[in-house]
């Protein structure tokens, strides 16, 4: 990738006690790009995001984003850089609609009165503009599918100015058609310029959607990969810990 | 472009007509019980009687709106009729020692807030659950107004004040009139301000609300606040209606404020709430206290009857939810 990284990690580590979640980590995020991250249970996967969220203070290495270098962020010092991660279930009100779930924490006022109108009539453009297919945004939150629920996660993410979305499994629990629609919204997230970062389980998955893999093992990151110079099960491999498959290792 | 906007209003009215299921509901019971007693008691229709109702509807209404929004945020109040009972005494020790009737009242309405904000610092600062910490201070300020009473109830007051209980504007009176107003006020702050909104998306998702950078615990203390105030004003007035200040007044008013709101649809695990069902729950209520002393049903069946008309209606309510529960 001859483009400039907009995330930047080098030498990342994160100790909890003796256990070392994190050791000296690499990693670069491009705008426009889906990078999947994978990896065993344990394996630091979300250990890595959450310093990237300011969820977690690294213990060492440096954090650069657009050409900036920090020793750890904060939630709102990454927000405001544009990191985001979306946790669907920490950040959706279920007995709120959509469009209020859209502007939750950053409604429009006009007078001191709520802006309803403009806050409806943003909430349909950002959801056309992301091709989010929700027919009704006086819908409850609470009655819509997983899928679109992710959807407006991600939706408002977008809107509060999120330039890197990060994902932790965002189709875990989901079937099959919310799967797609999920995976089809991150496409076309990718193909407007976001950056995406998808933390998965589903090798299947990472191989439909990532532009390149990083592979993690024990707080390593063992390889960082363009999708297209490898197979699934050279990443199988390289998960549980096989025998290193020889020109992938970086 | 005009059928877009078509589309949009319609769906805008299915949403209304869904949301607003038990409120419609409920309307619909007010209005058949409305019937029935107009077609067995002749006085059941009189202005008269239509202004007693309001009137007796006024107290439980204003301590049910401040309710509204403590239930909505996922919390409760008990403490609200003890703090009506509190500051009615306040009131009337301030003036029986020498105080003016509008610095008297002003001072107990500040009091009220200050016990509601009270309850808001433990309950979101210290972590205390607020069925807890409200159970606390129902018995703290039951406690203070026996204590500055003495046990017996405080008599006679100026003209000034008694007309806040017992005065007239043209054919309503302060009570009516102030609890109308504040319905209408609590409406459209609901409805349409941030700290409405804020008030149901605390109750729906507290943590979504915090991790969008929304100052909750600020957002949580006012609205215990608000509620100390409405039970400052009901305090007012029962005391200014009866020109005593009982230290017992407001026993188990919080009981029917709870009910009125969870009657009007709102859900005791918090992010739903309707002004307009509380507003019409009370009248319902009201009315149904009305027509059973009208059919000169006795007090202890009339209990009996208004409790058992609030279980079927919560389970009713209950039942709609669980079809339609929320992930
Ligand atoms: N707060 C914590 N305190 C102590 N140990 C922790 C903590 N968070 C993570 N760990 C440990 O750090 C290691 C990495 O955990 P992490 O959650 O990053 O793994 P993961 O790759 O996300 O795994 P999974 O696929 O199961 O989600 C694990 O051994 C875990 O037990
Ligand atoms: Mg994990």
């Amino acid at each position: 990738m001859e483009k400039q990284p907009y995330l930047q990690i080098r030498q990342l580590t994160k100790s909890f006690g003796h256990i070392e979640a994190l050791r000296n980590a690499n990693l670069d995020a491009c705008q426009g790009e889906i990078l999947a991250i994978v990896g065993d249970n344990g394996a630091g996967k979300s250990t890595l995001i959450k310093t990237l969220s300011g969820a977690l203070t690294p213990d060492s290495g440096v954090i650069t984003i657009n050409g900036q270098a920090y020793a750890h962020l904060t939630p709102k010092l990454a927000e405001e850089k544009g990191i985001t991660t979306v946790y669907q279930d920490l950040s959706l009100v279920n007995t709120q609609t959509v469009w209020e779930n859209i502007f939750l924490g950053h409604e429009y006022r006009r007078l001191g009165w709520l802006n309803k109108k403009k806050m409806r009539r943003e909430t349909a453009e950002l959801l056309k503009r992301l091709h989010v297919s929700i027919q009704d945004q006086e819908a409850i939150v609470g009655h819509l599918s997983g899928g679109q629920r992710q959807a407006i996660a991600v939706a408002r993410a977008i809107r509060q100015g999120g330039k890197m979305i990060i994902l932790d499994e965002p189709t875990a629990a989901m079937g099959f058609k919310e799967t797609a629609a999920v995976q089809k919204l991150i496409r076309n997230l990718a193909d407007q310029g976001y950056g995406i970062i998808i933390i998965s389980h589903n090798i299947q998955q990472v191989f439909e959607l990532s532009n390149r893999i990083c592979v993690m093992r024990q707080g390593e990151v063992l390889a960082l990969l363009d999708t297209k110079s490898v197979t699934a099960d050279e990443i199988v491999s390289m998960i549980v810990g096989g025998t290193a498959v020889n020109g992938v290792k970086q | 472009m005009k059928q877009y906007v078509t589309k949009e209003a319609k769906s805008l009215f299915a949403a209304m007509i869904n949301r607003s299921f038990p409120q419609i509901l409920l309307t619909l019971a007010l209005l058949i019980l409305i019937l029935i007693l107009s077609l067995t008691s002749e006085y059941f229709l009189a202005w008269k009687n239509f202004r007693n109702i309001l009137d007796q509807c006024s107290v439980y209404l204003i301590l049910s709106l401040g309710m509204a929004f403590v239930i909505a945020s996922g919390g409760i109040d008990l403490s609200v009729g003890s703090i009506a009972g509190m500051c009615g005494v306040i009131m009337a020790v301030l003036m029986h020692s020498g105080m003016q009737t509008y610095p008297a009242i002003l001072l107990s309405l500040g009091i009220g807030i200050a016990t509601g904000a009270v309850n808001g610092v433990i309950i979101s600062l210290i972590r205390i659950n607020p069925f807890i910490t409200t159970l606390a201070t129902m018995t703290i300020t039951r406690g203070i107004a026996l204590v500055l009473t003495g046990g017996v109830s405080i008599y006679g007051f100026e003209q000034s004040f008694k007309w806040w209980g017992t005065g007239n504007i043209g054919p309503l009176n302060p009570p009516i009139v102030l609890s109308l107003l504040l319905t209408l006020v609590s409406f459209l702050i609901m409805r349409r301000t941030l700290w409405g909104k804020y008030s149901l998306s605390l109750g729906g998702n507290a943590e979504a609300l915090r991790r969008s950078g929304v100052r909750i615990n600020l957002y949580r203390i006012s609205i215990y606040a608000v509620s100390g105030f409405c039970a400052a004003i009901a305090g007012l007035i029962m005391t200014a209606r009866l020109n005593s200040a009982a230290p017992l007044a407001g026993s188990t008013y919080e009981m029917d404020a709870i009910a009125a709101v969870v009657l009007g649809g709102g859900s005791l695990s918090g992010g739903s709430g309707s002004i307009f069902g509380v507003f019409i729950a009370c009248i319902t209520l009201s009315v149904l206290r009305n027509g059973l002393t009208l059919l000169s049903i006795p007090t202890y069946f009339q209990q009996l009857i208004t409790g058992g008309v609030i279980l079927i209606a919560i389970i009713i309510a209950q039942l709609r939810s669980n079809r339609d529960r929320l992930h």
